[in-house]
């Protein structure tokens, strides 16, 4: 296996729910470990914790319990000014590009301040440079620079999320539900151009998914969360092939494919306990 | 075949804000009693157009310009406003995608059932009440004593989809319309709200219309399909041909763009630049016949 890159040891994560009250925990003994380039998925129903969970790998919510190690650093317990040029290396997709791109900025101005900010271009002349480069590479034409978030299409506006993510060369990438919102055409693209950018820059990625279909066509690995706890974790071929867990089983099994198979409504899940 | 319950003609429309663009162009299609005809595209097919111009609910801005709505025997568009209104409220429910937005925030379960009851019924408070239980139960919500006092916020995304369909069966609707009514759920929920509304569609011999872009839901639900592209039909027929024979480049484009995680190695292929085109071609065809 490829060298570790991110590892979660026995994380609670919580939020609290009010003064002098315990904090409701979300997430509950998660352990984990991303390798080198290796893209693992995240998948469960609303409120399993997935998000919470990704949120806690980046350092955004602090764990109630347990430690992160990246790149051989415990940034558990780090303050901000300490986790700052880690955040360069670990960066992050959302789900809904509308509400993640400053709507009054254009998109040269939303690519090119990252760049400045972290110390990758010393002029703008440099960073549009740098944009423009990344846009081609995510597959946007030039004239995307010019453009406001509200000129572009759903397709569109995901792949600057992910130039913006990825011109920073990172280390990892958390990408969290991004296709959710697109028709099936542009998800498929933005999907393709997930497993390019994470194969040639040799980018570690979790991706948190409620669909196990989309999973299964970008991920190496799985981990099945319900109630927040790992309820499954393996390589996707011998998941899908073989679920252990019943949970996993019905997940499976409620995803509709595009052939017409006549007792598939009816066929009930087994009961999961 | 039987008669048709809903049947669209040659339906044209065109938007007023995009210069009178057109947004559909040439639509026809039919529902018969207990069948589930699914309208499949990609965002801007023009699929909610089509659902809205039944239920006429077309933003200002938008204007048929030809063709003709017929249900039952009774064409809508050319009907006076106040006799559609009665005729679409008696006879045509619309189960929405959002089922927060569809509820009324602030009242309760039992009173957003109960309303369509007395006011198209003529129910009396009891006899409402009595049906809207009864309808709760039918569409397997667990306690419905209790659901008829809570407010929309304290119910699950799921129950609330139970809820739009009980409301939506209580009129005993001859047409349901289905706006991407699972879209927002997660896939168990999914397959529950799916076999539930089979259910109902067939014990009540309803006819719908299924909107959806998923032709995984398409494959397991819908008798015929019809696919839209730019407010055109690309293909149309009986589920099983459009999925496994696709005639069109368009239709055999988008089944192989579908995930599948049976067969990973075969889905996720993006659309082919020069199906799109043929599709773009096909419009343009479409309006310089219109124009010429």
């Amino acid at each position: 296996m490829a060298e570790i890159l991110l590892e979660a040891a026995n994380l609670d994560v919580g939020y609290a729910t009010g003064w002098a009250k315990p904090a409701t925990v979300v997430v509950k003994n998660v352990s984990l470990s991303i390798g080198r380039g290796e893209v693992v998925g995240i998948v469960g129903e609303s409120g399993s914790g997935k998000t919470t969970l990704g949120r806690a790998l980046l350092g955004l919510v602090r764990p109630l319990a347990g430690t992160i190690r990246f790149a051989g650093t415990d940034i558990t317990r780090l303050d901000e000014a300490a986790m700052r040029p880690l955040r360069r290396r670990m960066q992050m997709v959302f789900q809904d590009p509308m509400a993640s791109l400053n709507p009054r900025h254009m998109i040269a101005r939303i690519l090119t301040a990252p760049l400045r900010l972290h110390g990758l271009a010393r002029t703008q002349r440099e960073a549009l440079a740098l944009a423009s480069q990344t846009l081609d590479q995510v597959g946007l034409p030039l004239a995307a620079l010019q453009r406001y978030p509200h000129e572009l299409s759903g397709g569109q506006r995901q792949r600057v999320g992910i130039a913006r993510a990825v011109m920073l060369k990172p280390d990892f990438v958390l990408a969290d539900e991004i296709v959710s919102g697109l028709d099936v055409s542009t998800q498929a693209q933005v999907l393709r151009l997930i497993g390019d950018l994470s194969r040639d820059m040799g980018l570690a990625m979790a991706f948190i998914s409620h669909d196990l279909s989309v999973i299964r066509a970008v991920c190496d690995r799985v981990l099945v969360m319900r109630q927040g706890e790992i309820t499954e974790e393996g390589a996707c071929e011998t998941v899908f092939a073989a679920p252990r867990s019943p949970y996993t089983r019905s997940l499976i099994d409620a995803i509709p494919l595009p052939v017409p198979d006549p007792h598939w409504l009816a066929r009930l899940p087994e009961a999961v306990p | 075949m039987s008669a048709a319950l809903l049947s669209i003609e040659h339906l044209s429309a065109i938007s007023e804000r995009e210069g009178g663009a057109s947004i559909l162009r040439d639509v026809s299609l039919s529902v018969a009693p207990g069948e589930v005809h699914g309208l499949v595209g990609e965002s801007g097919a023009g699929k909610s157009t089509v659902a809205r111009a039944i239920l006429g609910m077309l933003p200002r801005a938008v204007r048929v310009t030809s063709g003709a709505i017929i249900l039952s025997g009774t064409e809508l568009l050319t009907l006076e406003p106040k006799r559609r209104r009665s005729l679409l409220g008696a006879h045509v429910a619309l189960i929405p995608q959002d089922p927060l937005s569809a509820l009324n925030p602030s009242r309760r379960i039992e009173a957003q059932l109960t309303d369509g009851l007395r006011m198209w019924k003529g129910c009396s408070a009891a006899e409402a009440r009595r049906r809207a239980l009864a309808l709760l139960d039918e569409v397997q919500m667990r306690e419905p004593e209790r659901v008829m006092r809570l407010y929309p916020h304290e119910l699950s995304g799921g129950m609330r989809q139970r809820v739009l369909i009980a409301a939506a069966f209580a009129l005993e609707p001859r047409l349901v319309i289905a706006d991407e009514p699972t879209t927002a759920l997660d896939v168990t929920v999914q397959k529950q709200i799916l076999r539930l509304i089979r259910d109902m569609q067939l014990r009540h011999d309803t006819g719908a219309l299924f909107v959806t872009h998923d032709l995984g839901v398409v494959a397991q639900i819908c008798d015929r399909v019809t696919l839209l592209f730019g407010g055109r039909i690309m293909e149309q027929g009986p589920t099983a041909d459009l999925l496994l024979r696709p005639q069109h480049p368009y239709t055999r484009a988008l089944v192989a763009a579908s995930p599948r995680y049976d067969r990973p190695e075969d889905g996720l292929a993006p659309v082919p630049e020069a199906v799109m085109a043929r599709c773009r071609q096909e419009i343009a065809a479409f309006d310089r016949g219109l124009h010429g």
